[in-house]
């Protein structure tokens, strides 16, 4: 336990997981969201996640922790709906709504609160085997 | 009569060096159980000690030479511990290998194996201690 890096590997994690928890609060609170215009309208945001690949190549360091690459907006189309008496309805009387999926945005949650979980644990494990690594001989 | 360290600790103090690389795979596993197509890897114990045996084929201490970027590497070592791949017992379809559950089993393991080490060479110390103080 000398060079602490398995605190980088589940802190890159529990960085990715609040990531993908902040975009999964973004969707659903703007999921009644409705614009004018198909440009204009709110579409789904969601995390890319990928392992860090120069970790990978370190013989000396085998862990590898998780980036996230970018956050790309879902190509889902979305909804339009015909409600001509709507204050924002376009010239043929359609407004937009986001392309977000409140449930699987649930299903999101849970998982991406679960993983970070899962991090807080190894992390408190990790803590717990060096503080007794410290304490040797005592 | 000198102490040496090496003789008084045995095996484990290279044990403890090898679970700690191990808790690091295995939480770069449970790190990545969302990242697509990420393979969950773990290091095979049993490599280290075939390689300390004396007789027989000997393929993982074998260093060989790569002249061209394009020639094969050989196998991934850490501390003579070989890099292996999981076998998963039901492969999601992003491609990615990593079973929440299997990983956090093998880290808790992982993580009682360490701390019996940890108390294997406390009680050596403790013991020569004791043989240093001569009460």
């Amino acid at each position: 336990m000398a060079n602490f890096n398995i605190f980088d590997i589940a802190g890159s994690g529990m960085n990715a997981q609040s990531v993908r928890l902040n975009l999964v609060a973004s969707n659903i609170a703007n999921a009644n969201t409705v614009s004018g215009s198909l440009d204009t309208v709110y579409k789904s945001r969601q995390p890319v996640f990928a392992s860090e690949l120069k970790n990978l190549l370190d013989r000396q360091k085998p862990g590898s922790g998780v980036n996230v690459l970018g956050v790309v907006e879902s190509q889902e189309p979305s909804v339009a709906e015909y409600a001509p008496y709507h204050p924002l309805a376009d010239k043929d009387g359609y407004i937009y709504k986001p392309n977000v999926n409140t449930i699987e945005e649930m299903a999101n949650m849970m998982s991406a609160s679960r993983s970070y979980q899962n991090n807080v644990e190894v992390l408190n494990t990790a803590k717990e085997l060096i503080l007794q690594t410290l304490k040797m001989g005592k | 009569m000198s102490i040496n360290f090496d003789k008084a600790l045995g095996i484990h103090a290279q044990a403890l060096a090898l679970r700690e690389k191990r808790s690091e795979v295995l939480a770069s596993n449970l790190v990545n159980a969302d990242t697509p197509g990420y393979k969950a890897r773990d290091l095979d114990f049993s490599s280290v000690l075939k390689q300390n045996m004396p007789s027989g084929l000997n393929l993982s201490g074998l260093n060989l030479e790569r002249t061209r970027t394009n020639h094969l590497a050989p196998p991934e070592l850490t501390l003579g511990a070989r890099m292996m791949y999981r076998n998963p017992n039901q492969a999601s379809l992003d491609g990615n290998t990593v079973e929440a559950h299997v990983e956090q089993a093998k880290f808790a393991e992982n993580a009682v194996q360490y701390q019996a080490s940890l108390n294997f060479i406390n009680n050596s110390l403790a013991g020569l201690m004791m043989a240093l103080r001569g009460e």
